[in-house]
């Protein structure tokens, strides 16, 4: 957990009170809204169907227990009661008042928490992967260069005013579940062949009307040059990216009109001017950050404790255990994913109750941390293995311990046209109707590791793209419609879904996606083969034929 | 399909309002025929031509102060003159969410 | 328009002179880019300073011949979501050294202030007067950078490094 300190929190203080004279003006007419609504999207304020919406950073989707409470807090005072996490591990109030939002927030910075740049042409949260710290394999923690990096892009005079949104994600381990290859720059940690510690640059990947995978852009720089590296990014696309149309004017755009080589150059040769940069990191700055990064004093403990060996005797305990609890790089200790997708429920909320008790779960059990996945589930990094059992009691309680991680129904869904004044189709009902037919543990557990994702428009908030059953809500004639993609995937192997035919209307989608699965079944060669691996293997034809043949 | 917020050719196609969000709460709002705004669609004031809703709309975005994002949006005006949301975005803005957010048993 | 230099409104010293306007005899003037480039010698010999008022979709590079010998360097904000004119601030000052007066011009508005300032900029051609009257104490409105720019400014980062030796020098 990186600890704030005093310099930290005056600049969150500072904003909040920035933000607060900013509300004051608006309210008051001096500032109009067109004057006003870039100024509230850069803390992350937005206006949606029914209210404003507030989006608060949690920064590479670490809390603390104390954090997690004042959020539910800010749920309880500000707003409904409950929260959304959203897929680039922020979170998210739906029914928050401008007039009282400066009050919220200040509530907030008291405990290091900040909504800065969550929206808006600017740099967003970096993101990265929710098992960074204790994922068995890292190269080293990726959240040490994630605060580098947050803090150097927040309130960057030079970059606040960009063609368009820019967001980065960052990972350390083989696999990526940081899904850096969707991301406008995508940073993966790893160690050369002469044992420097550096990352392999992406850049260009983004998802909405025209998705684009990150293309690498140079295979090795090294950590001390990642500032100043990231910087000549940033120059050449706030100079050179398109502002004369907001559908092309990501760096995605302009990596693909001038071509990844050309692009490259032009990198280039800005970074080369930049040499000597005070960007550069020596070690002593990057010591300064991780020395400010507490991690538990764990204990030497058994893998197999006598209150694991006695809890295995209930099936309920060991179909969550195989599903939810994952290998820690400490012996004795293990990651315990949060489902917070449970049968009937809204993808990704939590209510002020369960995430007071997801709080106190986490002191009690994590040494008080909490994580967010970008797939909208929370996760206990470090919990005993002999508290499995009891912390899987609680964890049923309160309704988080649905042992549906990385099934059928832990569908990734945007919030959709019942919030989103971007949106054309609902996207929670669609969610909640999958989560219901896909409601028998094992019956997932057969279909194995399947993702769907759900978005209720292109901006595709919820990675429809990638999803290995991807689902766009669209709208025709006034009804709601959805086309259905499977193939994609957000990982390491980053592809976009191939669409398999016309849009279905919304009453038929959850039966096409039964059909899917069912094609999945006849199809697959092995019961271990996954689906995106049948999908790989076999293309879309097959699973075409099947779903449209009496449609 | 864009959203209304970005409509820039005014035609209608029916009977519509004009609606937008409280500028200090983001409650959604309709313009009425005094000039003023309701939170009840009940009261909004009902044009049914291209030209009235370009007046209607004018005058709605000229209160800044108290209102955002103010677009026409269509209704249906029943034989009993009830108004009712002409499309389920409005539906949706004028009742609510569509779905149970309350945290299942 | 009011211009804001050295914190306050002051009196503008400078002319904006339209492309096809002859020039004012001996008066300090701004003019573009275009009209300067076409006589650039001419124009920085004059007896009167001269400015030049640069588009933001132009590099910079094409006016680093001829700094130090402008009075002044206009960048445009056509709309304050532009930011192109960031960059090229950073670049005039940073890279180029450029030390004479760097001006902000277009919708140029309170709530960017302490970006401009930190990326350069030392005059502001303030689209409200009530803006421009608050120029010095939003100005003031933030005292910790986390990042480095040519203003001088400490970035946290090194403060936290200097707090530390001096704790361990003090032991």
């Amino acid at each position: 957990m990186y600890a704030y300190d005093e310099l930290d929190r005056t600049l969150v203080n500072e904003r909040v009170s920035e933000f607060r004279d900013q509300v004051t003006r608006r309210l008051s007419g001096e500032l109009t809204e067109d004057e006003f609504k870039m100024l509230r999207l850069q803390n992350g304020v937005y206006l949606q169907l029914h209210a404003y919406m507030l989006r608060v950073a949690i920064p590479y989707g670490t809390l603390s227990s104390t954090q997690l409470r004042r959020l539910a807090h800010v749920a309880r005072r500000y707003d409904r009661g409950y929260g959304h996490f959203t897929t680039r591990q922020n979170i998210q109030f739906n029914w928050i008042k401008l007039a009282e939002l400066p009050d919220a927030l200040a509530d907030l910075a008291e405990v290091g928490i900040h909504s800065m740049q969550t929206s808006g042409n600017n740099t967003r949260n970096v993101t990265s992967d929710q098992w960074a710290g204790v994922a068995p394999g890292e190269i080293e923690d990726p959240r040490i260069w994630s605060e580098l990096l947050r803090q150097y892009t927040t309130l960057h005079p030079e970059f606040s005013f960009l063609p368009r949104k820019f967001k980065f994600a960052i990972t350390a381990s083989a696999h990526d579940r940081a899904a850096i290859k969707i991301h406008d720059i995508g940073l993966r940690l790893h160690r050369n062949a002469e044992g420097e510690t550096g990352f392999e640059v992406l850049v260009g990947g983004g998802l909405g009307r025209t998705p684009f995978i990150a293309k690498t852009i140079k295979p090795f720089v090294a950590g001390r040059d990642l500032l100043s590296y990231v910087e000549a990014i940033l120059r050449v696309y706030n100079q050179y990216g398109r502002r004369d149309n907001i559908y092309k004017a990501r760096i995605k755009i302009l990596v693909h009109e001038l071509g990844i080589e050309k692009f490259a150059q032009e990198v280039e040769n800005e970074w080369r001017q930049m040499q000597g940069s005070a960007l550069m990191l020596d070690d002593a700055v990057v010591e300064e950050i991780r020395s400010r990064f507490s991690y538990p004093a764990y204990e030497k403990l058994p893998h197999l404790p006598e209150e694991l060996k006695n809890a295995a005797r209930d099936p309920k305990f060991e179909a969550w255990r195989k599903n939810s609890v994952f290998p820690h790089k400490v012996s004795g200790y293990a990651i315990v994913t949060l489902s917070l997708k449970p049968v009937g429920g809204p993808p990704g909320d939590a209510t002020a109750d369960q995430m007071d008790a997801i709080a106190e779960l986490a002191d009690k059990y994590s040494f008080g941390e909490i994580r967010v996945g970008h797939e909208q589930n929370l996760v206990l990094p470090h919990v005993a293995r002999r508290d499995l059992p009891a912390l899987w009691r609680a964890l049923d309680k309160i309704g988080v311990a649905t042992p549906n991680v990385n099934l059928v129904s832990d569908i990734i869904a945007c919030p959709g046209l019942d919030y989103c004044s971007l949106a054309n189709a609902r996207s929670i009902p669609i969610a909640q109707e999958l989560t219901r037919r896909f409601a028998n543990h094992d019956t997932a557990n057969l279909i194995g590791r399947l993702h769907i994702n759900i978005s209720g428009c292109i901006n595709a908030c919820g990675h429809h793209h990638v999803g290995h059953i991807g689902i766009l809500g669209v709208e025709k004639n006034g009804e709601e419609f959805y086309q259905i993609t499977i193939g994609g995937r957000a990982d390491e192997q980053a592809a976009v879904g191939t669409l398999i035919g016309p849009a279905v209307p919304y009453g038929e989608v959850a039966d096409v996606v039964e059909d899917i699965v069912e094609a999945y079944l006849a199809l697959r060669v092995r019961p271990d083969e996954l689906f995106i691996d049948t999908v790989t293997r076999l293309g879309v034809e097959p699973f075409r034929e099947r779903v449209y043949a009496t449609r | 399909m864009t959203s209304p917020l970005e409509q820039k050719k005014i035609r209608i196609a029916g009977p519509s309002v004009v609606t937008a969000n409280r500028t200090w709460d983001g409650v959604v709002i309709y313009r009425t025929a005094a000039r003023g705004w309701s939170a009840d669609l009940a009261d909004a004031a009902i044009v049914r031509t291209s030209d009235e809703a370009r007046t209607l709309l004018a005058d709605a975005v000229a209160d800044d102060v108290g209102a955002v994002a103010a677009y026409i949006a269509p209704v249906e005006v029943r034989d009993t003159g009830a108004i009712k949301p002409g499309n389920l975005r409005e539906r949706i803005r004028s009742k609510g969410l569509t779905i149970d957010v309350s945290a299942p048993a | 328009m009011p211009l804001v230099r050295h914190g306050k409104i002051t009196q503008d010293a400078f002319v904006h002179v339209a492309d096809d306007a002859p020039l004012p005899g001996d008066a300090a003037i701004l003019i573009s880019a275009a009209r300067f480039l076409d006589d650039p010698e001419a124009l920085c010999r004059r007896v009167g300073r001269t400015g030049v008022i640069w588009p933001n979709s132009r590099d910079v590079d094409d006016l680093v011949p001829w700094l130090d010998r402008l009075a002044v360097v206009a960048l445009v904000f056509p709309s304050f979501r532009d930011g192109r004119a960031y960059s090229q601030a950073r670049l005039l000052r940073e890279r180029y050294f450029y030390r004479g007066e760097l001006r902000a011009t277009g919708q140029v508005l309170r709530d960017q202030f302490v970006f401009m300032l930190r990326a350069g900029f030392d005059s502001f051609e303030v689209k409200k007067e009530s803006d421009a009257m608050a120029f010095a104490v939003t100005a003031k409105r933030y005292s910790v950078f986390y990042q480095p720019t040519g203003d001088g400014r400490i970035t946290a980062l090194h403060q936290r490094m200097q707090m530390r030796h001096s704790e361990s020098a003090g032991q």
